[in-house]
C-alpha cells in the first residue's frame, strides 16, 4: 500500500481532491511506516518510487537519526546517499534546503550534504551558479568550508575577476546585458529580467543554451514572442511528450513519429516484451487532472498506448470513449469502462491494462460486476492477467482507488514505470506475504547500491 | 401560422434517457440524454453582473405597476426557427437590454417583463424567477370580497409586497464541487440533480452544446430553504445494482447483462423524481414562439407531498425541449395552500376555517404561522376568543 502511494502521490491537487488533503495523508503515511517499519521504509528508496516520495523520505531518515538500529545504519547511510545522488540536482538541492527549513543538523546529515557537494566534481561550479540560494542555505546551515572561490561567489564577495569562468560568466552577465547569453537558461532568465531585454530577443538569442525540456516548456512562450525554439523531439522523455501533445489544439503527424520513436528508447532503458496486449484507456473528462496536474492522467493514458504498442507483439486499445486517432484524444465525457472492458475481454488477450483513475459512473461498478463474474465464472484459472494502474492517489484513505478486489491496481505516475510497475503487481495482488516484499526491495536495494558503486 | 402547442399536464421525459447518476457528498446528479437532436431551438445564458434587478410586470415605467425585485445573475436567451433548420445560436450579448443604475454601494438594472421578445424569432426569459413570480402572484390581490374580518392593508393593497426567501446554489455544501467534478456525458441535454435522495431541481435544455454552456449555471441558481438544510446534514445512500451471474455463460450473455444493468439504474432514478414526473400539475402559457410554447407550472400544492414548480418550453408533438423546476419547502407550499383554500371559499374565513377542520382561531393562527398574520384585523381575532 505504501509503495503504491508512493508512486503515484506527489502530494499536489488533484480532479477530486485538494493539495492540503494530499499532503496531510501522505505525510501520515510515511511517518507510520517509518516508525513501525523502519528498515523497509529505507529500502523502499529502491524501489522505483517518485522523486517527491524519495526526498520525503530521505528528509524523514535524516531528522531522526537516533532511531536507527547500530545493525542496519550503514546500510541506511548508503541508501541514503545513493538515493540522494540519483536524484535530478533540482530535488536534491532543494532537499538539502529543506534540511535547512526543517531544522535537521546532525553529524550525519552534515556529512550527507557535504559529500554530495564534494562529489558534484565538475558540475559544481554549474550548480553553483544555477542553485546559488540553495547552495548558500545548506552551506551557512552546516558550516562548509568551501573552497575559495566557490565561497566568494556564493556570499557576494566578489573580486575583480573569477578564475572559474562560469564565475566569471555570471559577474559578467549581471553587469552587462550582452554577456546574459552564455549562461545557462535558468540562471540567464532572471538577468534578462534586471537588464530588461525583451522577451523575443532574448529566446532568439538563449536558443543554443536550452535543454531538450526547457526547450518544451518554452514553445508556447517562443510562439506568443513570434520566435521559433526547434525540438528534438525523440530526445524527451515519453510521458512528457505525450503531455505537450495533449496540450495543443492541433496536433501534427510528426507527433506521432516522435512518440513512436521516444517509446521505443524508453523500451531499451528498460526492456518489456509482451504477447497479446489490450488496454482499456481513460480519457474520461476526470482525467484532465487539476489545475496543478494538468492532463496528467489523460497524459499518462496516451504514453501507455504507445508504450505497450511498442512492447507488445500484438496490442489493441479500447477508449472509454471511443477515438479514431489516439493523437487527437480530449479529455471528456463520462467513464463508462464496461463497454470497452467487454470489448478487451472479448480479443483473448495476455494481458489488460487499465489505466484510470478509478471512479467509474456509467454505470457504477459496472467495470466491477463485469470483472468479478469473470473471474469466479468465466475465468477462474485466470488465463487473461487484468492489472489496472491508477495514476492518482486517493487522500482519503491512503489508497489508490480500486476498480474490483479482484485485481490488483498499482500507482503509475510515469509511463515510464510501467516495467518496474508490471514487476510490482503481484505484491498489489495481496496475493504476496511481508516477507516475500521485503526479499524483493532488498534484492532491488542491493542492485541500486550495485549500481552506483560499479 | 403554426398550431399551438398544448398545455402540459403532467411532465413526462419523452425520449429523454436517464443515464447513471454520479454522487459527490450529499449531491447526486443523474444525467438525461437526448438521441436525436434538432438545432431549430437553441438556448443561450446571458449574464447580468447587477445586486439587484427590478423587473417591471407590466408597465414600463418604474414608478407604476408591480415590480419583481430579485439577484438575477443571468437570463437565458431563446433562439428558434419557424421551418426546423437550425439556428445559429448568437450571443444576444450585443444587444443593449434594459436600464442601469449605479449609484452608491448597489447596482441596479431595470428590466421590462419576465418574458419579453428581442427579434422576430428571438425572447429574453429569466430563469425561474418566470416560475417564481407566478408562485408569488398566486392571489397575489387579496381578498375579492371586503369581509370585515380583514385588516385596512389587506383591503388596500392586497398580499403586497409579497416576499419568499431562496438560498443560491453556492450556500450549499459539496454542490460546487459535485458540478465540478461531474462528467458530461456526449449527448446530454439535462440533470436531475437531487440533494439527499431528494429532488432539488430537473433541468432540460434543447442541445448537447447548451448544456455544457449552462452546467456551472446550476449553482448560480436559488433552491428553497429545505435544500440547503439536505445539503448541510443530509447524506447520499450507496446504490448497487448486481449482474445475475447465473445468467452468464459467455461475454456475449455478460454484455446483455450490462444492458440490464443499466436499464435498472434508469428505471430507479425515474422512479425517484416520480414526484416531479408524471405528477399532475396545473400550467398557464406565456409565450408561443413558432411551433414552441413557453410555460410555466406549479404542481397541486398537497402540504403533504413534494411540491415542484417551474416552467418548460415544449414542441408542438409535445416533446420536452426546456425544463427547469425549483423545489418548494413546506412552509412555502403550505403559504400556498392556505391562499388557494381562501380563494375557493370566497376568502371567508370561518367557511375556510370549517372546510379545513379547524376552529377560527386556530385557523388564525395558521395563518399568523404561516406570515399572512397583517391580513386578518384585530376585531376579527377578539370574536375568534370568545367563540372559544
Amino acid at each position: 500500500m505504501f509503495i503504491n502511494a508512493c508512486l503515484a502521490c506527489t502530494g499536489q491537487r488533484e480532479f477530486y481532491d485538494d493539495a492540503y488533503g494530499q499532503r496531510v495523508s501522505i505525510d501520515f503515511l510515511h511517518d507510520y511506516i517509518m516508525g513501525n517499519y523502519r528498515l523497509l521504509y529505507a529500502r523502499t528508496l529502491a524501489a522505483g518510487i517518485n522523486h517527491f516520495n524519495q526526498a520525503q523520505i530521505i528528509l524523514k531518515l535524516l531528522a531522526t537519526g537516533k532511531q536507527t538500529d547500530p545493525k542496519h545504519r550503514a546500510e541506511e547511510n548508503a541508501l541514503i546517499t545513493a538515493a540522494l545522488h540519483a536524484l535530478p540536482p533540482q530535488r536534491a538541492w532543494r532537499l538539502l534546503e529543506q534540511l535547512r527549513k526543517r531544522g535537521i543538523n546532525n553529524r550525519r546529515s552534515r556529512a550527507i550534504a557535504y559529500h554530495y557537494l564534494q562529489s558534484r566534481g565538475d558540475r559544481l561550479p554549474f550548480q553553483v551558479v544555477k542553485y546559488r540560494s540553495k547552495v548558500r542555505a545548506i552551506a551557512t546551515h552546516a558550516h562548509f568550508k568551501l573552497d575559495e572561490e566557490v565561497g566568494a561567489f556564493i556570499f557576494r564577495e566578489w573580486k575583480r575577476q573569477f578564475q572559474t569562468p562560469l564565475f566569471e560568466q555570471f559577474r559578467q552577465g549581471f553587469y552587462s546585458a550582452k554577456a546574459v547569453y552564455d549562461l545557462p537558461f535558468t540562471v540567464a532568465e532572471s538577468l534578462a529580467e534586471k537588464h530588461n531585454i525583451p522577451r523575443d530577443r532574448f529566446l532568439a538569442g538563449i536558443e543554443q543554451q536550452l535543454t531538450a525540456a526547457e526547450k518544451l516548456r518554452l514553445q508556447g512562450s517562443a510562439n506568443r514572442a513570434d520566435t521559433e525554439i526547434k525540438v528534438d523531439w525523440h530526445r524527451l522523455p515519453l510521458t512528457k511528450l505525450a503531455l505537450y501533445v495533449i496540450s495543443l489544439q492541433e496536433r501534427g503527424e510528426e507527433l506521432e513519429a516522435a512518440l513512436i520513436q521516444s517509446a521505443r528508447i524508453t523500451l531499451k532503458k528498460a526492456p518489456l516484451k509482451l504477447k497479446r496486449v489490450a488496454a482499456v484507456l481513460d480519457c474520461s473528462y476526470s482525467s484532465s487532472g487539476s489545475s496543478e496536474k494538468r492532463r496528467r492522467p489523460l497524459g499518462i493514458a496516451l504514453a501507455v498506448h504507445y508504450l505497450l504498442q511498442a512492447a507488445a507483439e500484438e496490442y489493441q486499445a479500447f477508449w472509454t470513449i471511443p477515438v479514431s486517432n489516439p493523437l487527437q484524444v480530449t479529455a471528456r465525457g463520462q467513464t463508462d469502462l464496461a463497454t470497452p472492458l467487454l470489448a478487451a475481454l472479448s480479443q483473448k488477450p495476455d494481458l489488460i491494462a487499465i489505466i484510470s483513475d478509478g471512479w467509474e459512473n456509467d454505470p457504477p461498478c459496472g467495470a466491477a460486476e463485469i470483472l468479478r463474474v469473470y473471474r469466479t465464472k468465466l475465468d477462474p484459472q485466470r488465463r487473461v492477467s487484468i492489472i489496472h494502474c491508477n495514476p492518482v492517489f486517493n487522500s482519503d484513505d491512503f489508497t489508490l482507488k480500486t476498480i474490483s478486489p479482484l485485481i490488483p491496481t498499482v500507482g503509475l505516475r510515469d509511463a515510464e514505470d510501467l516495467p518496474t510497475v508490471l514487476g510490482f503487481a503481484r505484491f498489489a495482488e495481496g496475493t504476496a506475504s511481508l516477507a516475500e516484499l521485503e526479499e524483493y526491495l532488498a534484492i532491488k536495494a542491493q542492485q541500486l547500491l550495485g549500481q552506483t558503486n560499479g | 401560422m403554426a398550431r399551438k402547442a398544448h398545455l402540459l399536464e403532467a411532465i413526462a421525459l419523452g425520449n429523454l434517457k436517464i443515464a447513471p447518476s454520479q454522487v459527490w457528498g450529499a449531491v447526486r446528479i443523474v444525467p438525461l440524454l437526448r438521441r436525436q437532436i434538432s438545432y431549430d431551438l437553441r438556448l443561450l445564458k446571458r449574464s447580468y453582473d447587477e445586486d439587484i434587478t427590478i423587473v417591471n410586470l407590466d408597465d414600463e415605467r418604474l414608478d407604476r405597476g408591480i415590480k419583481y425585485i430579485s439577484y438575477i445573475p443571468h437570463g437565458l436567451v431563446l433562439s428558434w426557427s419557424d421551418d426546423g433548420s437550425p439556428v445559429t445560436a448568437m450571443g444576444g450579448q450585443i444587444i443593449s437590454e434594459a436600464k442601469r443604475y449605479n449609484g452608491g454601494l448597489n447596482s441596479v438594472r431595470v428590466m421590462h417583463r419576465m418574458a419579453k421578445r428581442e427579434a422576430k424569432n428571438q425572447l429574453r426569459f429569466l430563469p425561474l424567477h418566470l416560475a417564481m413570480e407566478g408562485f408569488l402572484a398566486i392571489h397575489f390581490s387579496g381578498p375579492e370580497i371586503a369581509w370585515e374580518g380583514y385588516s385596512r392593508r389587506a383591503k388596500s393593497q392586497g398580499l403586497s409586497p409579497r416576499i419568499e426567501f431562496s438560498f443560491s446554489g453556492r450556500s450549499i455544501p459539496t454542490l460546487e464541487d459535485a458540478l465540478r467534478v461531474f462528467e458530461i456525458h456526449e449527448h446530454q441535454v439535462g440533470v436531475l440533480l437531487f440533494v439527499a435522495e431528494s429532488l432539488a431541481s430537473a433541468f432540460v435544455v434543447p442541445t448537447p452544446e447548451d448544456y455544457r454552456a449552462l452546467h456551472s449555471s446550476l449553482l448560480q441558481d436559488f433552491y428553497s430553504e429545505l435544500i440547503y438544510e439536505y445539503g448541510l446534514y443530509g447524506k447520499t445512500t450507496r446504490m448497487e445494482t448486481e449482474i445475475d451471474a447465473s445468467k452468464v455463460n459467455d461475454l456475449k450473455t455478460l454484455g446483455e447483462a450490462l444492458e440490464i444493468m443499466r436499464s435498472h439504474w434508469a428505471e430507479f432514478q425515474g422512479f425517484m423524481a416520480s414526484n416531479l414526473l408524471g405528477r399532475e400539475i396545473e400550467s398557464k402559457r406565456i409565450y408561443t414562439a413558432g411551433s414552441f410554447t413557453l410555460q410555466r407550472f406549479i404542481t397541486d400544492l398537497h402540504p403533504k407531498s413534494e411540491n415542484h414548480m417551474g416552467e418548460a418550453i415544449v414542441r408542438e408533438n409535445g416533446q420536452l425541449e426546456y425544463l427547469k423546476t425549483y423545489r418548494l419547502s413546506e412552509a412555502q407550499t403550505k403559504r400556498a395552500y392556505l391562499l388557494k383554500q381562501l380563494a375557493a371559499n370566497q376568502w371567508h374565513l370561518e367557511t375556510t376555517a370549517i372546510s379545513l377542520g379547524n376552529t377560527l382561531e386556530e385557523f388564525i393562527q395558521r395563518l399568523d404561522r404561516a406570515g399572512f398574520g397583517y391580513l386578518i384585523n384585530d376585531r376579527e381575532r377578539q370574536k375568534a376568543k370568545q367563540q372559544r
